[in-house]
């Protein structure tokens, strides 16, 4: 007797397009769903207070309650959009730089050197330039080492990298117990070779620091979008056989896009030690180079939304630390924890971006009556930015016509 | 020097059950960069595992280590799975973001839930199940010398490390099952025309990898730390984790190599605290010493390099490594 052919409960099919509104929503939801699962987790576990809504007070207290706060907040998402913004480049030729982390220890580590040696013997302003070069030129190196490889020999990029992230680590922690053979391992702040503030507010000293990746962020923005090198490593990236027959050069735009990336992960490097901390220690990366892969993948590249990613990573950072008082927890690691968990979900939003599920045709009813007004307001919305875009540029048509 | 041959085998296993956890997912087609986190999440699991079974029973910790481990293990490799399989998402960024998580959660779990210090803490008990049973060796060993200390003188999960080792090198070789795996590791399209089910094959390897991965990161805190959790605990397992992928590359996606790789870098991870055996009149400054931990990483380096430049086609990574499979698509 032949089987009775049952149809599947659902399956699964590729979704052609989608509209703006809807991709910024699904990814709102995803959001929330796992600041919510977020909040479980902590509320479940804390030994002190179980209060669901005081997670989400405690997060925001964390970078808002003192201008100094909101300060640090400002800077380390600008810091994160640098990191993101300097993998950006390697990732568009999928070159996988997972040593992020390690390119900025080295810039931090060159900085250093440059204080520690110098210091005292040139002035300040003198150092501030051999520092910026000497930070950025290590950062190209430490990049450049595996990018040579991977040209010549097609070497495993992304576990050479990781492996360097090591190498530098380990060496951060031999120059600190060359430079302080007594010491404890760790190091208080040079006193030569800071860089300038605005003043000893919290707003002179973090505003240029915060700034500067803004402006590095447009920069390579303009840099990707417009030049021929841009164009090269795009190329490169969607099919290394299409560069070769077009006449790109693969090897001289391997080499090249992971030098300026290791060079703005070193410049990273150069405020973190420069600017913000004046010494170096092993873990003053904050494991950057791998949060920075998640913004930059994220964000699909895109700046604006690259931005918004970084300070939202930052606020569950920053706002995670002032959790763990107010929970009773003593685990740094906690952060960790909850962005982890906001990255599973914000991946997993990218399946329903460009997969769509159709039910069996039963469920198909149910499923249409829970999700259309969803996707009813999404659609909405997206007609009526239609519209408000088309009636914009109506309005500046005559006026141009009128100045002709 | 003995004692080296010891240590080198105490944390080889740990590099195999990784290494070899890592072959098994990548031989599915996903190159799982979570590895690192799922051992560290295996290390909290198998530690619950111990404080369950409260030093009770030996042979009960032991299987309550293992078997919490491995179920852990496999719960975040679980994750791992649904993304990348059913949801199809990027094998890198989910990999990463498990790294991240694992990370994360093994330190919450191991000091905020367990608790490890203070009047409350399980240190003690973990420490004394360390050394009583999971050290716990054959009685005449220690008459056998050398031979006896080096080979019979462990404890009895090292032995289970490679026996897992063995089992996995025969199933890819020789069985059906291995075939299909291949198989589907090389081109899923293929395997599923064939009438292999991708979906499950994919999730059961990954699902077993994870576990075999995690049993790894339960040693190293069980057996090789004897049960002491440092405060560093995550960030070293984290390390080993990372080694343990890039043994992948070196050891072909062989596991029954893999013994022997893996040995390789126990022998070069456990080098540096072995200095004054290998040179009883050198003497090296403070700062000298921290250069030493180097070596691990950078023979990993070089063994990358040269595996990359000899390029044998014979041995490559499975050809669909890192793609999403959907049916659908061309």
């Amino acid at each position: 007797m032949a089987r009775e052919h049952k149809e599947p409960l659902f399956h699964i099919v590729k979704r052609m397009n989608m509209g703006g509104t809807s991709k910024v929503a699904i990814r709102i939801v995803s959001i929330l769903i796992g600041l919510i699962i977020g909040a479980i987790f902590v509320v479940a576990l804390s030994p002190t207070s179980h209060n669901f809504f005081g997670f989400f007070g405690s997060m925001v207290s964390g970078i808002s309650s003192t201008p100094r706060r909101l300060w640090l907040f400002l800077l380390e998402g600008s810091l994160l959009l640098g990191v993101s913004i300097a993998l950006v480049p390697a990732f568009k030729m999928k070159f996988w730089n997972l040593g992020g982390n390690g390119q900025i220890l080295v810039g931090c580590l060159a900085t250093c050197a440059v204080m520690f040696y110098l210091g005292g013997k040139l002035p300040d302003p003198a150092l501030w330039p051999i520092m910026l070069v000497a930070s950025v030129l290590a950062g190209a190196i430490w990049a450049l080492i595996p990018a040579l490889f991977k040209a010549f020999f097609k070497t495993n990029e992304s576990l050479f990298t990781l492996m360097l992230n090591y190498i530098a680590a380990i060496l951060i922690g031999y120059f600190i117990s060359l430079w302080y053979p007594t010491g404890t391992g760790s190091m208080s702040p040079l006193p030569h070779g800071a860089l300038p503030t605005l003043g000893n507010t919290p707003f002179g000293k973090y505003f240029l620091p915060t700034i500067i990746f803004f402006i590095v962020a447009i920069a390579i923005y303009f840099y990707l979008r417009f030049s021929k090198h841009g164009y090269e490593l795009s190329v490169v990236g969607e099919s290394e056989n299409t560069a070769r027959y077009i006449g790109i050069n693969v090897k001289v735009v391997t080499i090249r896009t992971m030098i300026l990336s290791g060079a703005l992960c070193g410049l990273v490097g150069f405020i973190l030690s420069g600017a913000v901390h004046q010494m170096m220690s092993v873990n003053m990366d904050s494991n950057m180079g791998f949060t920075g892969i998640m913004v930059a993948w994220l964000s699909h590249f895109n700046p604006a939304v690259m931005i918004l990613i970084a300070y939202f990573v930052t606020f569950v950072t920053r706002g995670m630390s002032q959790v763990n008082t107010d929970f009773g927890f003593t685990d740094e690691k906690l952060s960790s924890v909850i962005s982890g968990i906001i990255f599973f979900l914000l991946i997993a939003s990218e399946f329903f971006v460009s997969y769509r599920i159709v039910w069996r045709a039963d469920i198909q009813k149910v499923m249409d009556k829970i999700a259309y007004p969803f996707v009813k307001a999404c659609d909405s919305t997206d007609s009526l930015i239609k519209t408000i875009k088309v009636k914009l540029t109506t309005k500046k048509q005559p006026a141009k016509k009128e100045a002709e | 020097m003995v004692e080296f041959f010891f240590q080198a085998i105490g944390i080889a296993v740990i590099f195999l059950l990784g290494c070899v956890g890592e072959t098994l997912t990548e031989k599915s087609g996903h190159l799982n960069l979570g590895i690192p986190g799922i051992m560290c999440v295996g290390a909290a699991g198998g530690i619950l595992g111990v404080v369950v079974a409260n030093n009770a029973n030996g042979f009960l910790s032991i299987l309550l280590a293992v078997i919490f481990a491995a179920v852990f293990a496999a719960i975040a490799g679980g994750i791992y799975a649904f993304l990348t399989v059913t949801l199809r998402c990027n094998q890198n960024v989910t990999g990463l973001a498990l790294t991240i998580f694992g990370n994360g959660f093994s330190s919450v779990f191991i000091n905020n839930i367990i608790k490890i210090e203070g009047d409350s803490g399980h240190g003690a008990m973990l420490s004394e199940a360390g050394n009583k049973f999971f050290l716990a060796h054959l009685p005449f060993s220690d008459l056998l010398g050398w031979f006896g200390k080096i080979f019979l003188g462990h404890g009895v999960l090292i032995y289970v490390a490679i026996a897992i080792a063995v089992v996995a090198a025969i199933v890819l070789r020789f069985t059906r099952i291995g075939l299909n795996l291949r198989a589907v590791g090389e081109s899923p399209a293929t395997a599923d025309a064939a009438g292999i089910n991708v979906t499950a094959y994919k999730y059961s390897f990954i699902l077993i990898g994870s576990a075999i991965a995690g049993l790894g990161g339960m040693l190293y805190v069980m057996q090789l730390m004897h049960g002491i959790v440092g405060a560093e605990l995550a960030g070293t397992v984290e390390g080993i984790g990372w080694l343990c992928v890039a043994l992948v590359i070196f050891t072909l996606w062989k596991p029954a190599l893999a013994i022997l790789g893996s040995f390789i870098f126990g022998a070069l991870y456990i080098f540096p605290s072995f200095l004054n055996v290998f040179f009883p009149d050198a003497t090296f400054t403070f700062a000298q010493l921290k250069l030493f931990p180097l070596i691990p990483y950078v023979a990993t380096i070089i063994v990358l390099v040269v595996t990359s430049i000899i390029g044998n086609k014979e041995n490559q990574a499975p050809a669909a490594l890192g793609l999403s499979y959907f049916r659908e698509d061309r």
